[in-house]
């Protein structure tokens, strides 16, 4: 019975030191990004980035929207599987899911911010001047909308936290409405990141380059999501096991079955259309050359094999595969998304022309990722995520 | 019946009739050929006739009011290295030796002005746009800085202002617009002693181009570079060597950048309305189940409660009658034992044996209730 | 609306931004329907 009662908030993880040695690396970090962020608002963005002409995109892209964006995907496909496909198991993953999807998008924003040139012209798109004719016209507008959203999905926690009853209760009320539109914006938003692409037919290897990009960055969106619940459920389980209530923790084992079992299923719809894609643009050529070899590496090795292994890890019941598989297959995602936008991008070009992330660059990225797992422990300690609150328990 | 055969015939008519205008429509959307702006300028850029002077490079500097460069225009050996457009340079005159050719080529690079720019299609704020007179403009009050415009273009021309903390801007090549609207010639044309370059309507551009390549086959390649890469560039080239050999890539292909991504934009408005539809329809579908998997369970469970009900009633009535029946023997056995005490003596009344109470052994509630 | 379109980009800049407008129509209109059509259900069914 005493898993039922929720561990009263503490103040980092109960310990009376606020230096910890998470606390003194994170903190170390976060100075870092501070000093980078000076420079890049005082030199440029040449000032801290290899960004150049020819290579307008780098890490910042590729990584913290491209990959920021694929792993945020859990948010709308749990609230898919429990809301939607009346999947009430999932019910208690969908809290966390929505936290890290608010996180992922959130700090895609703060990441925006350093990478175009006059960030305050962010809202310039949606409210001054619309290209409704450019595909990342559609990402920002999706992007603007499912923060909002995500924002009122995860607002009824902070209500609960703050116990603002009144305000919950009104929150509650359109929750499904919220849900609905987040599911619509995800599906729009995944698979237009691939659609961005589709304008640079001579600049992305053939291999990477399809018109189906849209539906393969929406399919493997969906195992991305997936995969990242599982991951982060391992994750909690280990590092915050204490935040954790019962029906979480009992919870949290079917959800990685099941989702482990939808995913593997998935990937293997996502690999026959990755080959049709192939086929349809006639890209068999491609194949046996060392970019043929890089594809065959990202859709066998980081596709194909987790598939498998998840599907073995569902027939034997085995959480423990199904958890490191879901890190081998968040990997895959991170290497298709970087693949897509950075590695296979201008790939005609000689080697000295392509680009390379600086290390100003890699801190930068690395600074965001810490913020998001600084606040990210910062709310599960405190609000009700992977716990109901007492007052409001079935509202969970 | 009102409807006569006649009337029937006239419906389907009118039926198929506005089925086809329909089609007709939607195929005259389809099929919609753009061929541009009427009288829109152009250059040309006779590749053979380039000396590598660099004059249109230093002309373009002063008339853009560009930073001086570290070396001065006539030094010529900056041609040693391939350079592209960068925030201070909006054209650049390269040299290359092609295999098979006894003399350098030179070949001066800038904005093509597409007819149908990618970097205008991909421009989320319009910043970017296409001139009625042939030009692709920019427009610095309102671009974000995203980048996607360099992204998007094929020819690897808009360049940004990488050191420029706070106002960075794309720089390209404006093929002299406020010239243009002057009634000038762009600064490049002017300056260039060769007449490599020929500023004029790109109709008739393309007529001269095919006259030259007409009336000295054996000097050029039969290939306008320009009139159709990525759907035809107002910027048009022709070359007394193999394109490819001189970074002009010939693999771009016809289609138009905006045809690239309408598709994929195409689908957004019908995702939205079919992802509404499906997704209530899947709510519908899966409360729907619940639902009939309540009422099943509750039936299942009042029928589990009746029958048990009625068992719980049955044993009750057993139970009443058994006890009936021991206490009148319990009562007839203590009536005897008190005669016989009573026939024996006084006093000793033996503690009356209390009949067995009924034990119940199903419960009216089964536990098994929905708690969810 | 007889609009002249010289380029693709002047057609495309046209026709998305209709098609922009009526995603807003569909994501108002389609979910009135739906209530619309599930107005007179059972109390008891919520769907």
């Amino acid at each position: 019975m005493e898993h039922l009662t929720p561990t009263p908030p503490a103040l980092t993880t109960g310990r009376d030191t606020v230096f910890t040695p998470f606390n003194i690396v994170s903190g170390i970090i976060i100075l870092i990004g501070c000093v980078i962020t000076v420079l890049r608002f005082t030199r440029g963005i040449g000032g801290v980035s290899n960004l150049n002409d020819t290579n307008p995109w780098g890490l910042w892209i590729g990584f913290d929207l491209y990959c920021g964006v694929a792993l945020a995907a859990g948010g709308y496909v749990t609230c898919a599987a429990c809301y939607i496909f009346g999947l009430k198991q999932f019910r208690c993953a969908v809290r966390p899911a929505v936290l890290t999807a608010f996180l992922g998008y959130g700090l895609v924003v703060f990441a925006l911010n350093y990478d175009v040139g006059r960030p305050w012209r962010l809202p310039y798109p949606i409210f001054l001047s619309q290209g409704t004719t450019s595909v990342l016209f559609e990402v920002a507008l999706c992007v603007f909308l499912y923060l909002s959203v995500l924002m009122l999905e995860f607002s009824p926690v902070a209500f609960e936290w703050l116990n603002w009853k009144r305000a919950r209760y009104i929150i509650g009320k359109v929750s499904m409405v919220l849900i609905i539109f987040g599911i619509i914006l995800s599906t729009l938003h995944q698979s237009s990141l691939g659609a961005i692409f589709l304008i640079t037919p001579s600049k992305l290897h053939p291999l990477w380059y399809s018109g189906y990009l849209p539906v393969y960055f929406f399919i493997s969106s969906i195992f991305a999501g997936m995969s990242m619940v599982i991951f982060e459920h391992s994750l909690v389980a280990r590092f915050l096991h204490d935040k954790i209530d019962a029906e979480h923790h009992l919870e949290s084992n079917n959800v990685a079955l099941g989702f482990a079992k939808s995913a593997a299923f998935l990937m293997a719809g996502y690999i026959m259309i990755q080959i049709i894609g192939i086929a349809i643009d006639n890209d068999w050529k491609y194949l046996p050359t060392r970019w043929g070899l890089w594809y065959l590496i990202e859709i066998i090795g980081f596709v194909a094999i987790p598939a498998i292994l998840y599907a073995i890890g569902v027939r034997e019941r085995n959480i423990k595969l199904i958890q490191r598989t879901s890190l081998w297959a968040v990997l895959g995602i991170v290497l298709n998304r970087l693949n897509v936008s950075l590695i296979a991008f201008n790939w005609q070009l000689p080697l000295n022309q392509r680009y390379f992330p600086s290390f100003m660059e890699i801190m930068t990225t690395i600074f965001i990722v810490t913020i998001g797992v600084v606040i990210y422990r910062f709310v599960v300690t405190r609000m009700p995520v992977l716990y109901a609150h007492p007052d409001f328990p079935d509202d969970h | 019946m009102g409807i006569t055969r006649r009337q029937f015939f006239g419906w389907m008519g009118a039926a198929v009739g506005s089925q086809m205008a329909f089609t007709a429509q939607a195929k005259a959307a389809g099929t919609a050929h753009f061929t541009g702006y009427p009288g829109s300028m152009g250059v040309l850029h006779d590749i053979s006739r380039c000396i590598g002077c660099r004059k249109c490079e230093a002309a373009c500097n002063q008339v853009n009011h560009l930073p001086a460069p570290e070396t001065p225009f006539d030094d010529r050996a900056v041609l040693e290295k391939i350079r592209r457009p960068h925030a201070a340079a909006f054209t650049v005159v390269n040299q290359y030796k092609p295999k098979g050719k006894p003399g350098p080529v030179f070949v001066k690079t800038q904005c093509n002005h597409c007819m149908e720019p990618a970097c205008v299609s991909a421009c989320f704020v319009k910043a970017l746009t296409k001139s009625k007179t042939g030009a692709v403009v920019y427009d610095a009050s309102l671009c974000v800085g995203c980048r996607y415009c360099m992204v998007a273009c094929p020819f690897n021309i808009p360049a940004f202002q990488y050191h420029n903390p706070l106002t960075p801007e794309i720089t390209k090549c404006t093929l002299c617009q406020p010239r243009i609207q002057k009634g000038l010639r762009p600064g490049c044309v002017e300056a260039c002693p060769q007449e490599a370059l020929t500023f004029g309507k790109r109709e008739e551009l393309i007529k001269i181009a095919k006259q030259r390549i007409g009336a000295y086959p054996e000097r050029y390649e039969d290939h306008i570079y320009g009139e159709n890469e990525m759907g035809g560039c107002n910027w048009l080239y022709i070359s007394n060597t193999p394109f490819t050999g001189i970074n002009m890539r010939e693999d771009l292909g016809i289609t138009p950048a905006p045809a690239l991504t309408a598709g994929a934009l195409a689908a957004v408005p019908v995702v939205v309305s079919l992802w509404v539809v499906f997704i209530n329809g899947l709510r519908a579908i899966s409360k729907r189940k619940e639902q009939i998997a309540t009422e099943e369970k509750s039936q299942a469970v009042s029928a589990a409660v009746l029958s048990e009900q009625a068992r719980f009633n049955n044993e009750i009535k057993q139970l009443k009658e058994k006890a009936k029946t021991e206490k009148e023997a319990a009562i007839t056995r203590e009536v005897k034992k008190a005669l016989e005490a009573a026939a024996r003596g006084p006093s000793e009344n033996g503690a009356g044996q209390t009949p067995p109470s009924p034990k119940p052994s199903g419960t009216a509630h089964p536990e098994k209730q929905e708690n969810n | 609306m007889e609009t002249d379109f010289n380029t693709l980009q002047e057609f495309l800049t046209h026709t998305k931004g209709i098609a922009y407008l009526l995603i807003g129509v569909a994501l108002v209109a389609l979910p009135l329907f739906w209530r619309f059509i599930t107005g007179r259900d059972g109390k008891k069914q919520t769907f």
